[in-house]
């Protein structure tokens, strides 16, 4: 085709400024294609974490402010269940179990090395029933010992019979908690597990932060919801009630927020890139009008001086989009691996790579975008080019 | 039908509306132009010429009036079957050459045949008609900026032939010319016009007028 020959011998003629162009649509498709492979990547890691636990009702105390979301700072504001309410919400949660639990932090130092960690304050017989043991014993009624989780266990080389010091005082390791993963409920791998009389002895009585209601029927989760919010939140809101699928729902749309959002960066290099192809393409039209008139005169129809010019910036996106797609996969690579190793410590399973057909896919979804802004881009100018009056784009000089 | 003319023009207007006022550049102009002619058109510049030219080339429609080309009336066709007339029927020659400085000699001279045909029989009627007009066949794959000017004027009068147009016309295609390579440019429409090609021609030179065989003159939109 004669048309193709002259868009390639005159993007061939402006070489830099061809290359420009080129380089504007690289930049935005491997902005497009590595955002989203790192925004999937993300989302990959903190659905590895989530471990899913839909048979968890989470009862807790209802703040006036509170969004009810977990993620939400408010949401640590000291608040608690009382005594009372919790028998209510036993009482609610009938035939499933009720395990009502203080969650607090305390100092905690392994021989030299100290910090912070969260404490989990269950009552005795409720320990087995939540916590997987992976070695060790569980800590009974009034013993002394402590259970820890299974990753601050790894962090410090732990194991049953090893002493910590928690709050000060210096206590046995009874057990240790099976790994489990980032839950709705609790988070017990980084965290020590005590039992609720070890707690109130050293603290005196408390309210408690929060109730776990496990159904033993998932299609019993509604009704249990129902239950307790009739029985305590009769008159005001005192607790918030939220089961896992509701809680894991606010988490992908975090995840999914966060990738809308990293998908318009790139998505705003691929608009930049597409005005460089505009303007290059403005010129061209500009500084061929004689040639346009020419061709016009002697045979050329309005949609093939159209075709010509948009076969130019055509070949501008398909190259610029080709070299950004294998760019953006190197990237992706390098770039999910570091993600990998920033979440690591957190990673359930260390399954950090992202599955080949997903890289695929967001380099095969930057391609076609590429190539699509550079064609609309060059639309506006080739429909120009086909509109000159071929008398008046004649005599231009 | 043999009789009949090649071109006719019946009372056609041409009016340019500007700010200023509307601007009359042909006045119900009434001519034919019969198959194997060879017309000078002359006059004076703002006469009308160019306008007359680009209205025999379905460049342009009439305000009013009747055009045409073999019997068919142009005045009101669209944009695509003007472009076709221009592309089958019309071969033009412009003052300024106007080749393709992105392609080769032989492929300014195929341009018009390759959007209809194919390649290959395309580059061999264009090398034809190159011989024809005495184009040495070294120049066949020169870019237009490495000609001579009477050589890109000759490409560009293969190029108005390599279609077997019924007419061609030239808009001063020696005036960029010195007169011994006019000369020779004249010659080769003489020759083809000779062979049976109509061909119309303006200039405002009675030199290169004298190689046609009618004058028309136009002087203020109106044929004189």
């Amino acid at each position: 085709m004669i048309f193709i020959d002259l868009a390639v011998r005159n993007l061939r003629r402006h070489k830099v400024r061809s290359i420009l162009a080129t380089v504007g649509i690289v930049i935005g498709v491997v902005a497009i294609a590595s955002l989203g492979i790192m925004g999937s990547s993300l989302s990959t890691l903190v659905g590895g974490m989530v471990s899913d636990v839909s048979d968890t009702v989470l009862v807790t105390p209802h703040l006036a402010a509170s969004s009810g979301d977990p993620f939400d700072p408010r949401s640590a504001l000291a608040a608690s269940i009382s005594t009372k309410n919790v028998g209510l919400i036993e009482k609610a949660a009938g035939e499933h179990r009720a395990v009502p639990m203080f969650v607090a932090s305390a100092r905690l130092r392994v021989r030299d090395t100290s910090g912070y960690a969260t404490i989990y304050a269950v009552p005795a017989a409720d320990i087995p029933f939540l916590i997987e043991r992976e070695a060790g014993l569980y800590p009974q009624g009034r013993s002394s010992g402590v259970m820890v989780g299974s990753l601050l266990a790894d962090e410090f080389d732990l194991h049953p019979g090893s002493r910590i010091e928690v709050g000060g005082e210096s206590v046995r390791v009874l057990g240790i908690a099976s790994e489990r993963g980032m839950g709705i409920d609790i988070n017990p791998d980084y965290a020590i597990i005590v039992t609720e009389d070890w707690y109130t002895e050293r603290h005196g009585p408390q309210d408690y932060s929060r109730v776990i209601v496990k159904v033993s029927d998932l299609s019993a989760i509604e009704d249990v919801k129902a239950a307790i919010d009739q029985q305590i939140n009769r008159r005001s809101e005192v607790v918030d009630i939220l089961d896992s699928r509701e809680i894991l729902e606010l988490y992908y749309e975090t995840i999914d927020a966060i990738n809308i959002f990293l998908l318009g960066i790139g998505g705003v290099s691929l608009l930049v890139a597409s005005v460089s192809i505009l303007n290059v393409m403005i010129i061209s039209v500009t500084e061929r009008t004689a040639e346009i008139g020419l061709m016009r005169s002697i045979g050329a129809r309005k949609r093939e001086v159209l075709r010509m010019f948009l076969y130019e910036s055509l070949i501008l996106g398909v190259v610029g989009s080709v070299v950004g797609g294998i760019i953006s996969a190197v990237v992706a690579y390098y770039a999910s691996a570091s993600i990998g190793d920033l979440f690591a410590d957190f990673s359930v399973s260390g399954e950090a790579g992202i599955p080949l057909s997903v890289v695929i896919g967001y380099v095969a979804f930057a391609m076609a975008f590429g190539i699509g802004t550079s064609v609309v881009a060059g639309f506006y100018p080739a429909w120009k080019a086909a509109q000159l009056n071929p008398i008046e784009a004649l005599r231009y000089e | 039908m043999s009789g009949e003319p090649i071109l006719r023009f019946a009372e056609v207007s041409k009016i340019y509306p500007l700010p200023a006022g509307d601007v009359v550049a042909l006045d119900r102009v009434t001519l034919t132009v019969d198959p194997g002619e060879f017309i000078a058109v002359m006059g004076p510049s703002g006469s009308g010429k160019s306008t007359l030219l680009n209205l025999m080339g379905c460049l342009d429609v009439p305000t009013s009036g009747e055009i045409y080309l073999s019997g068919q009336e142009i005045s009101q066709m669209s944009d695509d079957d003007l472009t076709r007339l221009r592309r089958d029927r019309i071969g033009f020659v412009f003052q300024q050459f106007n080749l393709i400085p992105l392609l080769s000699a032989v492929e300014n001279v195929e341009f018009p045949l390759v959007l209809t045909a194919g390649r290959e029989e395309s580059r061999l009627r264009a090398i034809e008609v190159m011989r024809a007009v005495h184009l040495n066949d070294a120049l066949f794959t020169h870019r237009p900026a490495e000609l001579s000017g009477g050589e890109q004027q000759r490409v560009a009068i293969a190029r108005a032939l390599v279609n077997d147009p019924d007419l061609l016309l030239c808009d001063e295609p020696t005036g960029n010319l010195d007169s011994k390579t006019g000369s020779a440019i004249m010659e080769i429409l003489a020759a083809e016009n000779r062979e049976g090609k109509t061909v119309v021609m303006v200039t405002h030179d009675p030199g290169v007028a004298a190689y046609a065989r009618r004058t028309i003159r136009i002087v203020d939109g109106r044929v004189a």
